[in-house]
């Protein structure tokens, strides 16, 4: 059986798995259909919020931007999992006592004011289509490599299925049916990673792989890492080497986007108990934590294979591989299979038969490099979001563990984009339309709004992922420094002062959000589009601080603006410092409720 | 139970364990993962320093512990306050 035919059956498999327990689920459930959501554990909760949460950014893409920066992109690691700590201690049980279903709600009634719902839907909506373009950059790669077609063709091709499955959404709100996506997800990430640990290291938990010894060597795996790379003129990969205050700002962007997140935080609101709330949001911490310790072992091994493939006769000394050998050699069959994406080329510029990778860039690669008649790097396209899923062919393993880690990524990709549309349009339709221009819209009309912005929301991000501002994970990172610029600071006010009254909130989360797009637009172009920008993030405007930072000084700007304006205006009713004292404390939280 | 929940003990000690909770939680990630991390390189963990360590995988476990903790302790606080949910 070819390696198409073993993907196929994985990918699949696996979502008719996920049909099937969505049918089963459904069906057992009719008659206790308002109650769902009270019989969940915090546990299961736990995990199926977990495959909620994950999405391309974690599976696809995190991996290979540690891989290829090393210590410099742990702000990833530390971001998306410290972000849980705020979301527990700061958020969970007071917006589980509150009682709704979604986070506009509690803007608006917490900050009495129609306008402030409408504002946070706004800053919902902008957070979660700049979400759903990293997952499309995701699909785009996962669906070019399963289907051995170009990057673009892949992504319309995804779009196409994100659409059907998005619509076909009831499967989303069933909890078991992400406890199998959760599962799939983790065993395809995990089961290469122990191969590979293994193979290095002789330890068959990578996390633990990671800080062992390589056994080829006997010298430590990252002492052994440091050597090979720093031998090519690239940056060493556990020494800092990135602005340390711009690395502050982008795990604290990270870490309060990771608690503005809507989806994230509106599954806290339907478990049974305030106390259940903090266990749920510990419990998905678990699930996340899994994939989380596994990642950096998964980009440290994966570059220290890449590297000896490409130098394979010890090291820069010993000669590059051969253009023949990646032709006929079936080791290096991955590399022809990733050309035929776009994502990953080569070029013989000096003609010597041979591809020399190395860093261009060194100044002393450049004398090296003259003595040896090498004319640049030759490995001249690697992207990044292609590591985790090649990383089981570079390692040569089985091609039934390659065929998992497609569904393994799909899966992520898909759940969470399908997710975020659903989001947008019930944003769309219920919050704006129904909630705010026309209360009298008919079930009919609204679902039919629904539809449109779901499809508008498509085209738009399938538009821009063609042409992505980043990598996945960096598109994502925008998506979080946005909703920790106007989200995150609203919700936290609003638990933790009576003093903050609607028009500061509203003035609060307009300034920080605004503030954070024009910094975004300015580097990445004008809504997405390339060649628009004034800066880039290698030079930005504001001394070392990157676009992918200044979610956390955009929620700083939210915090002081909403203070200032709120001290200058009328102060809050007392019926609202009433709801503000019965949110903090557990007793009595009922049944969550729609309006 | 008070009406005004700011003015009892139950809201001051619940903000006291959310400010112990959250230094740690900036000390081990902004701190021994970034800012601290010069003066943990004498500390060896396997081919690299502890401060290596903290950013990859030990701020990670420490963010469970701190949730798992907060959880455990605060659900306690809220019987004895008895602001329990029956």
């Amino acid at each position: 059986m070819d390696q198409f035919t073993i993907n196929l059956l994985f990918v699949g498999g696996s979502f008719a798995l996920y049909i099937g327990i969505a049918i089963w689920a459904r069906a057992g459930s009719t008659s206790e259909f308002y109650a769902a959501g009270r019989g969940v554990h915090p546990v299961t909760n736990g995990m199926a919020t977990a495959a909620d949460w994950m999405s391309a950014a974690s599976f696809i893409s995190m991996a290979g931007l540690i891989a290829f920066t090393g210590y410099d992109n742990s702000s990833f690691l530390m971001g998306w999992t410290g972000g849980y700590v705020l979301l527990a201690l700061l958020l969970a049980p007071y917006l589980r006592k509150f009682g709704k279903f979604t986070v506009s709600e509690f803007i608006g009634d917490r900050f009495y004011s129609q306008t402030a719902r409408i504002v946070a839907v706004v800053c919902l909506i902008v957070a979660s289509t700049t979400y759903v373009i990293g997952q499309m950059t995701g699909v785009g790669v996962a669906f070019g490599r399963f289907l051995e077609v170009d990057n673009t063709t892949g992504l319309l091709i995804g779009a196409c299925v994100v659409f059907a499955y998005a619509v076909f959404g009831g499967m989303k709100g069933v909890t078991y049916t992400q406890v199998a996506q959760y599962v799939v997800l983790i065993t395809a990430y995990t089961i290469p990673a122990i191969f590979i640990s293994l193979q290095l290291t002789g330890n068959p938990i990578p996390g633990l792989g990671l800080f062992g010894n390589d056994v080829a060597s006997g010298v430590p795996l990252l002492t052994k890492l440091d050597q090979v790379v720093t031998e090519l003129g690239f940056n060493s990969y556990t020494a800092h080497h990135s602005n340390t205050l711009n690395m502050v700002l982008f795990t604290l962007s990270l870490m309060i986007g990771t608690a503005g997140l809507p989806h994230v935080i509106m599954r806290f609101f339907t478990v049974p108990k305030v106390s259940d709330a903090r266990w749920s949001a510990g419990w998905t911490l678990v699930f996340i934590a899994l994939l989380y310790l596994t990642a950096p072992a998964v980009g440290a091994m994966a570059r220290l294979n890449i590297t000896e493939m490409m130098w394979p006769n010890g090291g820069i000394n010993g000669g590059a591989v051969a253009v023949e050998t990646i032709a006929e050699d079936p080791k290096y069959d991955w590399m022809d299979t990733w050309q035929k994406t776009g994502l990953l080329d080569w070029e013989d510029k000096n003609g010597d038969g041979k591809i020399q990778y190395y860093n261009d860039k060194n100044a002393e690669m450049q004398t090296l490099a003259a003595e040896k008649g090498w004319v640049g790097n030759e490995l001249t396209k690697f992207n990044r979001d292609i590591l985790v899923l090649a990383n089981p062919e570079i390692a040569n393993l089985p091609s039934w563990v390659i065929g998992l880690v497609a569904a393994g990524g799909l899966a992520a990709a898909l759940s969470t984009a399908a997710g975020l549309l659903l989001a947008i349009s019930s944003a769309v339709s219920h919050d704006l339309i129904k909630g705010a221009f026309n209360p009298r819209i008919s079930e009919k009309g609204e679902l039919l709004s629904a539809r449109i912005a779901m499809a508008v929301a498509i085209v738009v991000a399938t538009y821009l992922g063609l042409n992505p501002p980043g990598f996945a994970a960096q598109t994502v990172a925008l998506a979080f420094g946005l909703a920790a610029a106007s989200i995150f600071p609203a919700l936290m006010m609003g638990i933790f002062s009576t003093r903050i009254n609607n028009t500061g909130a509203v003035a609060g989360m307009l300034a920080g959000l605004i503030v954070t797009l024009v910094y975004i637009f300015l580097h990445k172009g004008w809504f997405f589009i390339p060649g628009t920008n004034t800066f880039t993030d290698a030079d930005p405007l504001l001394g070392p601080i990157k676009s992918t930072s200044f979610g956390a000084i955009g929620a700083a700007v939210n915090f002081a603006v909403a203070y200032v304006v709120s001290g200058m205006t009328k102060e809050t009713p007392q019926a609202i410092k009433e709801l503000v004292e019965s949110v903090r404390i557990p007793r009595g939280a009922g049944v969550a409720q729609d309006h | 139970m008070s009406e005004n929940s700011s003015n009892n003990g139950y809201w001051s000690a619940n903000m006291r364990i959310i400010s112990i909770s959250l230094v740690i939680w900036a000390l081990v990630s902004f701190g021994f993962g970034i800012l601290l991390r010069p003066l943990l390189s004498g500390i060896p963990v396997g081919g690299t320093d502890l401060g290596f360590w903290f950013a990859q995988q030990g701020s990670i476990l420490v963010f469970l512990a701190i949730i798992f903790f907060y959880a455990f302790w605060m659900n306690r606080v809220d019987r004895e306050h008895g602001v329990d949910e029956e």
